[in-house]
């Protein structure tokens, strides 16, 4: 009935194991033991910075190629981006050209990120509480068939955008007869697209909350309602928090959504359809794509460390039972 | 400034009108009496997601399983688009490719991530050393193509090399190599783009689920004798197996999913086409929903075992419970 029992007997085991090999290790070296009982061990601390190095570098090369003139990016000219460090060419310009508002020609890549946001906030909100309801009564309502009707959402996850587009943007425009080219759209899309993998992710935190917790509210005549809003909600911030801030880089990074639901309007085309924009005019603007590449990244890396503060205990924290 | 106002007018009006109907719903549940409130309850709590999901998502699964048996006419055909499927030349390689995707890339996210989020538990730094193995989940698939090609950019010989990894072959002696186009290595040069973007998530989950392993638990295998790596063996990994399955699930099936990679770097040609995007070619390129729908249909056929296999994982955990 209650997790107890079993998390014990999973403990029991746990401990046994190394108990059980006690004797082979007991004649280790007692320096060789102190240096390895952390696991951050020098070892360990040298092939985190490897993994990290070599994950920053291609980024950081873009950060860098960010910075130079148009002349060394492209053209006859053109060099790898490490040579600006000995050439020591470094420009602005191209933070400049890609944000400026004034000019047709100009990019204007901050009416876009206004746009991604104005796309992105609504989208979290409505997937994080469409989502947590839905795991709630997964997890925890009493009814036939939610086995058989949750592996049925989770298998929605594959059914690929691409043959999804087309029937949901007629049933927009033929049938709900909602305006073209405004964020409407956009937020129903990208909500729908979010819930099955929300749905499945919430569900494996929110039904390893320990149900002696529901039980007790429960019996102090707690309903549904309540229970859901402050127990389930409350106790899980951090999977929220996570799910947030992949709901939220998933839509503002979308380029597939949004190329087919925006009606490619400057009123709400996203960042991303301006970057394709940008780098599929051959040539004259290519200076600026790693430039507005970062301006991007800019407020998705904020989020996350808005968030990270919450990742104590994330998704599906403690899952002993596993 | 005036556009950005009406903007943030927009977005009011969305939130309210959410706000409004979930605070109706809830209101209905609440207000519901005794005998029907379970049902009531459930009807609530699912029906915005279900309603969502249906419209979107089943109405057009089920119109693309009827669209992989008809032509580009719409006439039904029966297994046509399967034979074809299966009997063009690159059918083969566009399987092959596939398999060896949803092999790799969950597996070495996981690994990499599983290492780094171990390695850096606790450690001085901790955030700026996540945010650096995030950031690439940060970066939209336009800017991944931006950020590889200063990587694999290729000239030929006798000429200065703008990518990184051609700079270095160069500065060795050896001769620069064209990354995107020798097959069949240039799949997996596609991989490590796809690695460098998963392994973010794989190690932001797996590292909130190692916080949750319970401190005693390490301690007491500690005391009792057992190395770093038999801590990790017996403790870490049996206290994060639900969150290593939630992450190699999430990541074959994205994994499955994924064609914009392969799209902006190679447009599938020089052997590294996958099966989702032969899909989009067919479907969007060369007028045969048909065929892509068809295409379709494997994808989700591969991913059926995942499926079950999740479908058992959730039954064990209901016994237990």
């Amino acid at each position: 009935m209650t997790a107890t029992p079993a998390r014990d007997e999973a403990d029991k085991a746990l401990v046994g194991l190394p108990l059980g090999e006690k004797g082979l290790h007991a004649a280790d070296e007692p320096i060789m033991r102190r240096v390895k009982t952390k696991l951050t061990s020098p070892f360990a601390t040298a092939a985190a910075l490897i993994i990290a190095a070599i994950w920053t570098v291609p980024t950081f090369g873009l950060f860098v190629q960010s910075f130079r003139p148009a002349a060394k990016q492209v053209g006859p000219r053109s060099d790898g981006w490490w040579n600006a460090f000995f050439d020591g060419q470094f420009t602005f310009k191209n933070y400049v050209d890609a944000t400026a508002a004034a000019g047709s020609q100009s990019p204007n890549l901050s009416q876009y990120l206004i746009n991604s946001t104005a796309i992105v906030i609504p989208v979290t909100l409505f997937v994080l509480v469409l989502a947590s309801m839905a795991a709630y009564i997964f997890a925890w309502g009493n009814f036939r068939g939610r086995h058989a009707m949750f592996i049925f959402v989770f298998a929605l996850q594959i059914v690929p955008l691409q043959m999804a587009l087309i029937p949901l943007l007629q049933l927009f425009t033929q049938v709900l007869q909602l305006p073209a080219g405004s964020y409407t759209q956009l937020w129903i899309a990208h909500t729908i697209f979010g819930l099955p993998l929300g749905i499945f992710l919430l569900h494996n935190f929110i039904s390893e909350i320990p149900g002696e917790v529901i039980e007790a509210a429960r019996v102090d005549g707690a309903g549904h309602t309540t229970i859901f809003w402050r127990i389930i909600l409350p106790l899980s911030v951090p999977a929220l928090a996570s799910l947030a801030i992949f709901q939220f880089l998933w839509v503002w990074n979308d380029l597939l959504v949004a190329l087919v639901f925006s009606g490619g309007t400057p009123d709400v085309a996203p960042i991303t359809q301006r970057l394709a924009e940008i780098s599929g005019t051959r040539g004259a603007r290519d200076y600026l794509n790693p430039a507005a590449a970062f301006v991007s990244i800019i407020i998705p890396l904020g989020v996350f460390f808005a968030l990270q503060r919450y990742f104590v205990r994330g998704l599906l924290a403690g899952g002993l039972k596993g | 400034m005036e556009f950005v106002g009406g903007k943030l007018l927009q977005v009011g009006i969305a939130i309210a009108a959410f706000a409004a109907v979930i605070g109706l719903i809830m209101l209905l549940v609440d207000r519901a009496p005794k005998s029907t409130r379970d049902k009531v309850t459930v009807i609530g709590f699912l029906a915005p997601a279900a309603i969502l999901m249906i419209v979107g998502l089943v109405y057009p699964a089920v119109q693309t399983s009827y669209l992989a048996f008809t032509d580009a006419k719409g006439t039904p055909n029966g297994v046509d688009n399967f034979v074809w499927m299966f009997t063009q030349p690159e059918a083969v390689i566009t399987l092959r490719n596939t398999v060896i995707w949803t092999v790799l890339v969950p597996l070495l996210s996981t690994v990499f991530g599983l290492a780094y989020a171990v390695f850096i538990d606790k450690a001085r730094g901790e955030r700026i050393l996540k945010a650096l193995v995030f950031m690439p989940m940060a970066i939209s698939f336009v800017g991944a193509g931006v950020i590889w090609k200063l990587v694999y950019d290729f000239r030929g010989p006798g000429i200065e090399q703008t990518g990184v990894l051609n700079a270095l072959r160069v500065a060795v002696g050896m001769e620069p190599k064209q990354f995107l186009l020798d097959a069949p290595e240039n799949t997996i040069f596609l991989i490590i783009v796809m690695v460098w973007i998963q392994t973010g998530f794989a190690m932001v989950i797996l590292s909130a689920a190692i916080k949750g392993v319970p401190v005693e638990l390490v301690e007491a295998a500690r005391l009792d004798g057992a190395n770093p790596w038999q801590q990790f063996r017996n403790v870490t990994i049996p206290g994060i197996r639900g969150s290593l399955v939630v992450v190699l699930t999430t990541i074959t099936i994205a994994t499955l999913k994924v064609f914009d990679i392969v799209r902006t770097m190679t447009a599938g040609n020089f052997e590294t086409s996958v099966v989702a995007n032969e899909m989009y070619t067919q479907a969007f390129r060369a007028d045969e929903p048909g065929r892509g729908a068809a295409l379709a249909l494997v994808l989700f056929l591969l991913v059926l075992p995942i499926v079950v296999y999740n479908a058992r994982v959730l039954r064990q955990q209901r016994e237990i419970r």
